[in-house]
C-alpha cells in the first residue's frame, strides 16, 4: 500500500469513529489500534484471571453457606469475564495461548489491586465494594468504546460488576450492623483496601501516557484524575452510611466545587506494585504459572483424544 | 422431631458439602480457563443442595437450628459424608476420578429419590437431577479424554481411579436410620443400587481403555462418622470463622 493509500483509510476510519460507529474485527484498522487494543484487552482479561486468586482464597473459609454461595457465584464471573475479554481479544489476531505467555512471562500486565493480600473475611466486602466499584467506574464508558467485540463484552460484564458491588456493601453493612469486633474487622479492611483502590484508576493525567490516544478513540471517556474524583465522589457518603471512617486525614467535602478534596497517593508504592514488588506480586504469578504448567498434561490429552475420535470419523466416513 | 428422617438427609447432604468444599478448593487453579468455570459451577450446585437438604433438617430440628449451625457446628465424628468425598485434589486425574465415581452414584440416587414419600426430598431431587446429570456427563467425558488420550494422561487418570476406588463399596452401605426410612418408603435403598453401579461405571472405564480394578478391599467409616485423617483439615477450613466468632450474623 503506497503512503497516500493508508492516509486514506486512516481518514475515513478517523472519521467512522467520530461518528460514533463501531470497529468490527474484519474492518481496517490502524496498527497502532489494534496493537493498543489487544494490550488493554489483554490486560483486562487477565485482570479477571488474576482477580479470581484473591476472592478464590476465602471459598473455603465463608462463614455462611449463603455467603459461600455468592462468592463462589462471583468468581465463576470473572472466570466467564474472563473468556468473554480473551475472545474479544482473540479478533484481533493473537491467540489465546500468545496472551497466557505474556501474562506468564510479566511482559503483559493486570490490575495491580490484586497484588494486595486478603487477610479477613471483610476483605470480600472491601473488594467488592470499593475494587468492584472503581472497576465499574472504569468500565462503565467502555461499552460505548468504538471496537465492537469489547463493547459488547463490557455490557455484560458491567451488569455483573454492579451486582457485585452491591453484594460487597451488603457484606460491609452486614458488619458495620453487627457486633464491635465484627465493624473493626470491616474498618480494617476499608483502611487497607483504600489506597490501593484509588490507584486502580491509574497514575495521575501528567504521567497517563496513552491517555490521549485512548481519548481519541473513545476507549476513554473521561482521564484518570476525573474518574478518580467520581469513585471519591461516590463513595464517600457510602462509607458514612456504614459509619466508617475513609483513611485519609486530609479528606474533605468542598462547597466551592462540590466535591471531595483528598490527600496524596502514594506513588511509589504504586509503581512498586506495577513494576512486580508488591505484597502478592509473585504468589499470583506462581499460582497462574503453576496451574498451567500442571495443566499441560490435562490439555495434552484432551487434544489427543479429540484427534483420535476425528480419525475415527473419517475412518468411518470413507 | 424424627430423627431417622434427619439422619438420613444429613447421611445425603454431607457428602454435597464436603465435596463442594473440595471443588472450592480449586478455584483459579484448574488446567484451563473452561475447567476452571466447569469444576465452580459443579461446586455452587452442590452447595445449593446442600442448603435445600439442610435447611429441611434444620427445620425437623426446630430449637431455631439453621443450616449454618449444621454445617459449621458439628465436629468430624457427627459428619456422615463417605470418605470418597472427602479425598484430596492431589491433581485432575484424581479430582475427575472422584467426580465421576461420585456422580454415577449420585445420580442413580437422585433418580430413586424422585420416588420417595417425601414431598420435600422428591422436590430437591427433581431439581437436583439435572444438574447432576450435567455433573457425569462432565466427569465421564474427562474420564475418556485423560483415558483415551496419552499414554502420560492414561497412566495418571488409571492411577487415580485406582486411589479412589476402594472407597467405593461404602457408597452402598444401609444405615440403622436408613433402614427405618427405607421402611416407610422415604429413603432409597441404595443396597440394591450396587450391581447397577459397577455395571455402569466399569462400561464406561472399559471405553475409556482403563482396567476396572477389581473388587476386592474396600474401606469405610464415613458414613459412621469415622473418616480419614484428612477431614479434621478440611472441617478446621470450613469452620474456621463460625468458631472464632461464634453467634455472629455475617
Amino acid at each position: 500500500m503506497s503512503e497516500q493509500e493508508v492516509k486514506n483509510l486512516e481518514e475515513i476510519f478517523e472519521a467512522r469513529i467520530a461518528r460514533d460507529e463501531k470497529i468490527e474485527p474484519k474492518d481496517w484498522m490502524p496498527e497502532k489500534y489494534r496493537k493498543t487494543h489487544i494490550r488493554q484487552i489483554s490486560q483486562h482479561a487477565h485482570s479477571e484471571i488474576i482477580g479470581m486468586l484473591p476472592e478464590g482464597n476465602w471459598i473455603t473459609r465463608a462463614p455462611s453457606l449463603r455467603r459461600k454461595a455468592a462468592l463462589l457465584a462471583k468468581v465463576q464471573d470473572e472466570a466467564g469475564h474472563g473468556l468473554y475479554l480473551y475472545s474479544a481479544c482473540e479478533t484481533l489476531g493473537i491467540s489465546r495461548e500468545e496472551m497466557y505467555e505474556q501474562l506468564h512471562s510479566g511482559k503483559a500486565k493486570y490490575s495491580s489491586i490484586f497484588n494486595y493480600p486478603t487477610v479477613t473475611w471483610a476483605d470480600m466486602g472491601a473488594i467488592g465494594w470499593l475494587v468492584d466499584g472503581a472497576a465499574i467506574i472504569n468500565q462503565v464508558p467502555l461499552c460505548n468504546t468504538s471496537f465492537g467485540p469489547y463493547a459488547r463484552a463490557m455490557v455484560r460484564v458491567c451488569k455483573e460488576e454492579s451486582f457485585h458491588q452491591r453484594q460487597g456493601y451488603e457484606i460491609m453493612l452486614t458488619l458495620c450492623k453487627g457486633t464491635d469486633e465484627q465493624k473493626e474487622m470491616a474498618q480494617d479492611a476499608l483502611n487497607r483496601w483504600w489506597w490501593p483502590s484509588l490507584m486502580m484508576l491509574g497514575p495521575t493525567d501528567a504521567e497517563s501516557v496513552h491517555t490521549e490516544q485512548s481519548m481519541k478513540w473513545k476507549l476513554k471517556r473521561k482521564s484518570n484524575d476525573e474518574l478518580r474524583q467520581q469513585f471519591i465522589d461516590q463513595t464517600v457518603p457510602q462509607a458514612d452510611i456504614l459509619g466508617l471512617t475513609i483513611p485519609d486525614p486530609d479528606m474533605k467535602f468542598n462547597e466551592e466545587t462540590g466535591h471531595y478534596d483528598f490527600g496524596e497517593i502514594d506513588w511509589d508504592e504504586f509503581w512498586q506494585v506495577v513494576k512486580g514488588h508488591g505484597p502478592c506480586n509473585k504468589e499470583r504469578m506462581k499460582a497462574r504459572v503453576d496451574a498451567w504448567e500442571n495443566g499441560e498434561w490435562v490439555r495434552d490429552a484432551a487434544m489427543a483424544h479429540a484427534e483420535k475420535k476425528a480419525n475415527k470419523n473419517v475412518a468411518k466416513a470413507s | 422431631m424424627n430423627k431417622d428422617l434427619y439422619k438420613y438427609i444429613l447421611g445425603i447432604a454431607d457428602n454435597s458439602l464436603i465435596l463442594a468444599q473440595r471443588l472450592g478448593e480449586l478455584c483459579g487453579h484448574g488446567p484451563t480457563l473452561e475447567t476452571d468455570i466447569a469444576l465452580t459451577n459443579i461446586s455452587l450446585d452442590l452447595l445449593g443442595q446442600t442448603r435445600s437438604y439442610y435447611q429441611y433438617a434444620a427445620k425437623l430440628a426446630g430449637e431455631d437450628k439453621t443450616e449454618d449451625d449444621i454445617a459449621f457446628l458439628r465436629i468430624e465424628r457427627e459428619y456422615k459424608n463417605v470418605l470418597l468425598v472427602e479425598q484430596p485434589n492431589t491433581h485432575f486425574g484424581h479430582v475427575m476420578a472422584r467426580q465421576f465415581l461420585f456422580d454415577v452414584y449420585h445420580l442413580m440416587l437422585m433418580e430413586q429419590l424422585q420416588n420417595s414419600k417425601d414431598e420435600t426430598l422428591v422436590a430437591i431431587a427433581k431439581k437436583g437431577i439435572k444438574e447432576v446429570s450435567y455433573h457425569k456427563r462432565f466427569s465421564s467425558d474427562w474420564v475418556k479424554r485423560l483415558g483415551d488420550g496419552t499414554e502420560e494422561s492414561k497412566e495418571k487418570v488409571q492411577e487415580a481411579i485406582n486411589a479412589m476406588w476402594r472407597f467405593t463399596d461404602e457408597l452402598f452401605d444401609v444405615m440403622e436410620a436408613d433402614k427405618v426410612m427405607i421402611e416407610e418408603g422415604i429413603a432409597v435403598d441404595v443396597s440394591e443400587m450396587k450391581e447397577t453401579y459397577y455395571e455402569k461405571v466399569s462400561e464406561l472405564l472399559e471405553e475409556a481403555t482403563l482396567e476396572v480394578p477389581e473388587r476386592k478391599y474396600f474401606t469405610r467409616g464415613g458414613k459412621r462418622g469415622v473418616h480419614t485423617e484428612h477431614m479434621g483439615y478440611l472441617l478446621a477450613d470450613l469452620q474456621y470463622m463460625q468458631r472464632t466468632y461464634p453467634n455472629m450474623t455475617w
